[in-house]
Formats: C-alpha cells, sequence, structure tokens
C-alpha cells in the first residue's frame, strides 16, 4: 500500500491503524473506490476507510473500534457477490477478508477442514486433490470468490443439486459477533443443543456478525462420474426432460440448462462442443458408484429421447468433462461481452413449471424489446434470466427495470421465490415484500436486532428498511443513484 | 384438517401455552410450566408431490404416517422420530436420522413453515422451492428451538428417492477399514465393540460393496440393529448401552445428555432471540432448546 504522507489527524483512521497497521489500513480515493463495488449492477455505493486483518483477534479489535466510534461496517470477501451485499452505504468501515486466507487444519478423518474466510473456493478443492476428498459447493465464480463469502451467501452451485448448498457443508463457524464478542457456532463433531445459530448465520449477507474461522465438511470425490451433453429443438423439450428426471426419482449431481443465444456466446472459446444449431442444451451430470451410474446414464438418456432431445453425448474422459463445464461456468463473462450492461435475476420455481416459466420470460423480453439469455441450474429451478443492454440507448433502463419486476411477478406467481442463490442484497430488497408479508418480514427483523441491536453489521441489506419494520411499505423504489 | 386461522385462534394471544404432538419425547428439554393451555396443530397430509421432492403436511401428522403416504412415491423425508412421534415433534427436536451421513440432517428438510407467532399472527418462514436463499432462514431457527420462538402449523418439507436396496452388516472392522470398502455409507456405528454399517444405493452397488465388506470381517445382519434417540453434544465417547456414530460423532442414547457448558455470549444471543420472538415468555414456558 502506498506510504501515507500526511499526519493522521481522524480519529477512527489512527484507531484502526494502532489495531492493524498503517499498511494494512486505508483511506485512499483509489481503494474506497474499489471497494465501493462488487459483482452486482449495483452503482453509488460509498466506502470509508478499508482494513484488511489477518486474524480472529484483528477482526474483533476492528468492530470494536467500529462500536467505539459509532460506525458502521461492511465485510467483504472477494467482492463476487451478484446483490450488492458487499456494497457499502454510507462510508462504513470496510473489512476486508483476502487476507485471511489460510487452510488452518484439514481432517480426514473427520472429513472437516478449518479455513479462514478469505480461502478461495477452488483453492481448497484443489489443495486436497489426491486425497479423495473435496468442498462440494462450487458456484460458478468459484476460481475468485472466498469461502466467507460463500457462507454470507449460503452459495449454491451446480453440484449443490444433490449435495445441497453451503449451509449442509458448514459444520462449524467462529464468528466475530457485532458486540465485538467472539463465538462459536455449530461444532465440528458431533451435534450442539440449543438454537442452530449456524445454521441460521450461514445465508445472513453479512448482517449478523463476520466470519473468522470455518469448519466446513469435506465431501467424499465419487468413484464414478458420468456427463452427458443433451440438445434439443425446443428449450421446453430441455425443460420437461428436467421435470421428468426428477419425477422418476433420480437426482443427479447436476442438471444445468443454457439457452441458443448462451451458446453462442460461450461455444467460440470454451470449444466446448456445444451445438450452435440447438435451442438449448442440458447438461446432466451423474455420479456414485458404477452400476447406479450406469443406470442413471440410460434412464436419463430415455427421458430425454422421450421428451424430444436430438442427441446425447456422454462424455468419454476428464478432459471433455472439464470443457462441458468450463463452458457452463465461464457462460456469464462471456454474456456480459455482449452488450455493456445486464441485469440478472435469480428467482426458483417449482421445478414442473420450468417450461412454461422460461415461456413467459421470452415473451417479457421481447414485449419490451430487450435481449434475454437463459443460463441456470435448471435441476432445482434456480433461473438465471439475464437481460443484457445498452443503457446508453435512452429509455432502455425503464424497459429493464419493468421486464425485471415482470418476471420475478411471473417466477412468484408460479409459487417461487425471489433468490436461489444471489441473496438480497441491495439489489433485491424492494422485492422483498413481494414475498413476505409485513408479519413474515417482522420475523426476520427480530432475528437480526437479536444479533446486532444496533443494526451496524452491513446495515441497509437484506431488509427492505433495515431495523425498522415500520417502515417496509414506505419503500417503493431502489434508492437514486443505487442503480446499474 | 384444522385450518391455521383456527390453529391460530387457539394459541390465542396472551395466555401461556404449548403445542403437544405425540408426546414422545415430552420428558427432555427442561420441565414445562404446570396449568399452560395445550394446543395441537393441524394433522393431515396437504399436498405430496413427487415432481418437486416437496411434500406439504400439517405438523401435527405422525411421520410413521407421512413416510407411508411418500412411500407410494418411493419417496421419504430426512426426518426421525420415536414410533408414533409427529413431523412437528420431530422438527421441534431436531431429530435426525442415523442416515444422516447420506440423506442429511433435518435442519435440511424443513423448507418452509406457517406458523403461530407469541402476538398469535401467523407468518410464513422460508418458501415452498428446494433452493431458497431470499431473506433470513427462519426455518434453521424453528428446528431443535423446542417451540420457544413460534408454534409450526403447516410445513413444507424436502423428500428424498428412497434408496432401491438397504443392508445391514456388522462385525469388527474400524471406520477406516469401513470406508476403504465402501463409499458414503449411510450408517457407521459402533457399540464399543462391534460395528454396525449400512448401506444404501442401487442393489448391484451394494452387492458388490458387500463382498467387499466381507473381506474386512463384516457380515450381513437379517434385522437393523436397535438404534435409540440421538443425543446432542459432542462427546466422543460410546455411550452406556448406546451407539456413538463414526462418521459424524453423534451419539444415540435412551440416557438423557449430560448437561452442558454454554458460553456466557450463546446464552446472552440465545436470549435476545427468544426476547424478540417471544417478549413475554408465552410460549412453551419452561422449555429450553439448550437442555435437550
Amino acid at each position: 500500500m502506498r506510504k501515507r504522507r500526511q499526519k493522521i489527524t481522524d480519529p477512527l483512521l489512527e484507531a484502526l491503524i494502532s489495531a492493524l497497521d498503517e499498511e494494512r489500513v486505508t483511506d485512499g480515493a483509489s481503494a474506497r473506490l474499489l471497494y465501493s463495488k462488487d459483482g452486482s449492477v449495483m452503482e453509488g455505493g460509498r466506502a470509508g476507510i478499508v482494513c484488511f486483518p489477518e486474524t480472529t483477534e484483528e477482526v474483533a479489535k476492528c468492530v470494536e473500534i467500529s462500536k467505539k466510534f459509532d460506525c458502521e461496517f461492511v465485510t467483504r470477501g472477494a467482492g463476487t457477490g451478484l446483490a450488492g451485499g458487499s456494497v457499502p452505504c454510507n462510508d462504513p468501515i470496510v473489512i476486508v477478508t483476502t487476507r485471511m486466507n489460510k487452510i488452518l487444519e484439514v481432517d480426514l478423518e473427520k472429513r472437516v477442514a478449518w479455513v479462514q474466510p478469505g480461502v478461495v473456493n477452488l483453492d481448497l478443492s484443489l489443495s486436497l486433490r489426491g486425497t479423495g476428498f473435496h468442498f462440494a459447493p462450487d458456484p460458478s465464480s468459484q476460481q475468485a470468490c472466498t469461502i466467507g463469502g460463500n457462507v454470507a451467501n449460503n452459495s449454491g452451485g451446480p453440484h449443490c443439486l444433490a449435495y445441497g448448498v453451503t449451509n449442509s457443508h458448514v459444520a462449524a463457524i467462529e464468528v466475530v459477533l457485532p458486540d465485538a464478542s467472539v463465538v462459536e457456532f455449530g461444532s465440528s463433531e458431533g451435534e450442539m443443543c440449543g438454537y442452530d445459530l449456524r445454521g441460521v448465520f450461514v445465508g445472513g449477507e453479512g448482517t449478523l456478525g463476520i466470519a473468522t474461522r470455518i469448519a466446513v465438511r469435506l465431501t467424499e470425490d465419487p468413484p464414478a462420474v458420468a456427463t452427458l451433453l443433451l440438445d434439443f429443438s425446443k428449450i421446453t423439450e430441455a425443460a420437461e426432460t428436467v421435470s421428468a428426471i426428477i419425477a422418476n426419482g433420480i437426482l443427479p449431481a447436476a442438471l444445468e440448462l443454457m439457452d441458443k443465444n448462451v451458446v453462442a456466446a460461450v461455444e467460440p472459446f470454451a470449444k466446448a462442443g456445444y451445438p450452435l444449431d440447438a435451442e438449448a442444451v442440458l447438461i446432466a451430470e451423474v455420479d456414485g458408484l458404477p452400476d447406479g451410474v450406469s443406470k442413471e446414464i440410460e434412464k436419463i438418456t430415455q427421458l430425454a429421447k422421450v421428451n424430444g432431445a436430438r442427441q446425447v453425448r456422454i462424455a468419454t474422459d476428464q478432459e471433455e468433462r472439464e470443457r462441458i463445464w468450463k463452458g457452463r461456468k465461464s457462460a456469464f463473462g462471456a454474456i456480459a461481452k455482449i452488450k455493456p450492461d445486464y441485469y440478472l435475476h435469480d428467482t426458483v420455481i417449482p421445478r414442473r413449471r420450468l417450461a412454461e416459466v422460461i415461456e413467459k420470460v421470452y415473451d417479457i423480453a421481447e414485449k419490451y424489446e430487450l435481449l434475454v439469455m437463459n443460463v441456470f441450474h435448471a435441476g432445482d429451478g434456480n433461473l438465471h434470466p439475464l437481460l443484457v443492454f445498452d443503457a446508453r440507448i435512452p429509455g432502455t433502463l425503464e424497459k429493464v427495470r419493468k421486464a425485471g419486476e415482470e418476471i420475478v411477478a411471473t417466477s412468484l406467481e408460479a409459487g417461487g421465490v425471489l433468490s436461489g442463490e444471489h441473496g438480497i442484497g441491495l439489489e433485491k430488497q424492494r422485492f422483498m415484500t413481494q414475498q413476505f408479508s409485513k408479519r413474515d418480514l417482522e420475523a426476520q427483523d427480530a432475528l437480526r436486532r437479536a444479533f446486532d441491536p444496533d443494526n451496524r453489521s452491513n446495515p441497509h441489506k437484506v431488509l427492505p428498511t433495515g431495523a425498522s419494520c415500520g417502515e417496509i411499505d414506505s419503500l417503493k423504489e431502489i434508492p437514486e443513484g443505487v442503480w446499474i | 384438517m384444522k385450518s391455521m386461522e383456527e390453529f391460530a385462534q387457539e394459541v390465542g394471544v396472551d395466555s401461556l401455552v404449548t403445542v403437544r404432538g405425540a408426546g414422545t419425547r415430552w420428558g427432555i428439554g427442561g420441565s414445562l410450566l404446570a396449568g399452560v393451555k395445550e394446543v395441537s396443530a393441524p394433522i393431515g397430509v396437504v399436498n405430496v408431490q413427487p415432481e418437486e421432492m416437496i411434500v406439504e403436511v400439517g405438523a401435527g401428522t405422525k411421520l410413521d404416517v407421512l413416510q407411508q403416504e411418500l412411500s407410494e412415491f418411493n419417496q421419504e423425508v430426512a426426518l426421525a422420530g420415536l414410533p408414533g412421534s409427529t413431523v412437528g415433534g420431530s422438527l421441534a427436536v431436531g431429530s435426525s436420522s442415523y442416515r444422516r451421513a447420506r440423506i442429511g440432517t433435518a435442519a435440511d428438510v424443513l423448507l418452509q413453515a406457517v406458523c403461530v407467532g407469541a402476538d398469535g399472527k401467523q407468518f410464513v418462514a422460508g418458501g415452498p422451492t428446494v433452493k431458497n436463499v431470499t431473506g433470513y432462514d427462519i426455518c434453521k431457527l424453528l428446528v431443535s428451538s423446542l417451540g420457544t420462538l413460534a408454534l409450526i402449523g403447516v410445513v413444507t418439507l424436502r423428500t428424498r428417492p428412497k434408496p432401491e436396496r438397504e443392508t445391514w452388516l456388522t462385525g469388527g472392522a474400524s471406520l477406516k477399514e469401513v470406508t476403504n470398502c465402501c463409499y458414503r455409507p449411510a450408517s457407521v456405528l459402533t457399540d464399543g465393540s462391534k460395528t454396525f454399517v449400512l448401506l444404501e444405493g442401487y442393489a448391484e452397488d451394494i452387492e458388490k460393496e458387500s463382498k467387499s465388506l466381507k473381506s474386512v470381517g463384516m457380515l450381513p445382519m437379517d434385522t437393523a440393529p436397535y438404534i435409540p434417540p440421538a443425543v446432542k453434544g459432542n462427546s466422543k465417547e460410546v455411550p452406556k448401552g448406546g451407539l456413538l456414530d463414526l462418521q459424524t460423532g453423534i451419539q444415540y442414547s435412551t440416557q438423557p445428555s449430560q448437561q452442558k457448558q454454554v458460553p456466557e455470549s450463546i446464552k446472552e444471543l440465545s436470549k435476545r432471540i427468544k426476547s424478540n420472538f417471544d417478549p413475554t415468555g408465552r410460549l412453551n414456558p419452561g422449555r429450553d432448546p439448550y437442555l435437550l
């Protein structure tokens, strides 16, 4: 970090520097700008002093100082979040966990690894290569996102269909609470009695405190894996196939769907062999013991053919499998190159209604003359309709906004929910009252207030008005300046 | 089936109140205060959706009735309980199956709960889909809470396909020997002298793994071993007369769990949660989830 030339006059800055050191605390304009954004479209964030603690004790000191100075704080990992969960509002202290990147302990017998929150998701699984174990949650951003961020968002990923999202893979968490006390939730062995504070902390979007050490469960590598690439001349046929697979009692390791627009964007560089003339491509992965895998391949192939699949290709080796997955996991980046701006939703719908809702999503996009691209976790009904556009064209933002609202409304009408894995953050707050009643939100607020009575830990997020449910109905619009 | 409105009316707004299922675990989690009004949750399977792998059910429904209905679709829920126990009771206690290493825990099962709060008003926790991170996951808080935060009326649960084959084996193999022979065993238990292994999956795979386990002295059992209820705690000891799950460290015992030391900061946080959800302390007074 750049050496400071001026004398420190800000007592808050001085306190934070004395808690860490001058190298790891900054109020420089470039750092504040950098940490004012995350992977979402939210603009207008304002970071205050940015800190880079390396230990639990240092995090606790930062939180203690924030308490003493009555400041808000926001925790941030790699900043890959897609809902603005780590976008700071009103100059809070930004506590960045990327230097807390040590794998502290791996116990293969207990199948648990203790990690610091800044460990990159993929780094953990790479470090476990050859041991027969891996960390199951695999968000598409796994090359960059941190496990602390996964905990905050209860992240998913393609392989969470069979193995469950992050919450199922966290045994215990050491947390610095907003009052600066250090506690441990859950247990790396056995099961604790009392309220499931571990379970409820995961997915708290950084509003309930800061995870400083995480005991993650390690999953045994399956003895056999098969990746199938199925292509269809209608996206509805692909969606029907997904429903049929689940209805027939098969829970594949992953079941991902990409539409024609996505395939066209991804194939040129991924060279995964996705058929460019298909309207939809479905990736199905099954794993387990060899006979079961063979049975499931056979059944999925049969169901796909019945539902109109043109071709079913089974990857013959690891390299081919990796190419297929590389295309899927890089889809978002490839799409972003098509137009300068994007707006992404993350709703979940009942799987049996996939075909019908996808059709409606296309109709909505057409109505507003927008390009929509669909790449999503079809197996659990988690849609990712991505509207791509050029915000410089007058009137476009308004269309995007209206189309987004209709997509959300369509998903909720189909019996769905607002977010499957990205969380609410800042971006989806205004939709919360469409899914939850005032009383439902009061229950959520009761939880939040218990953890953070002063509302200092990542405030202004998740619930429509932060601390007070009395004002929920008054917030109808995203605040000025905090939009694309 | 009793409606949620009727259930909310029974719960009322001011008197001390408890919800009773089958009462199979009534003796655990502290002593209920005397003279508390007793209510019961709606009973009945509302909607089985095998193609979604979810089921909507009244919390007062017997767990074995639900499992029976789901088995018609070759599905099940990963909840456990003593014979006759209810869905709501199993959730309130947080009773996971001894097959948890393979099928997950009670906390993973509850997707949505329609509840009555301490104010007598209904609220919804979670959502009806298999994946959901919309807002705070109050469902996680309700499981294992002994009804001290809200009273669960109707729930949506995650179901899963039943395995094609289940086989119990017993012998003297260590956990390492067992896991060297088989992939993701559903349960590996010990009584201190013998090991009990449950394999589940497709028939051909299980036959092969059973053969492999034979090489380390594990032989098939005709009937499943008796497994007492799970006891919360993190002791590594085999409980007297009970079993220890070698994969998860969970104890199964008929003996009540030992008193555990709960750190002061956890106690304080839990008190704030209780007080925010139930300011007058009218829900299940005397019950304490930390005494489970």
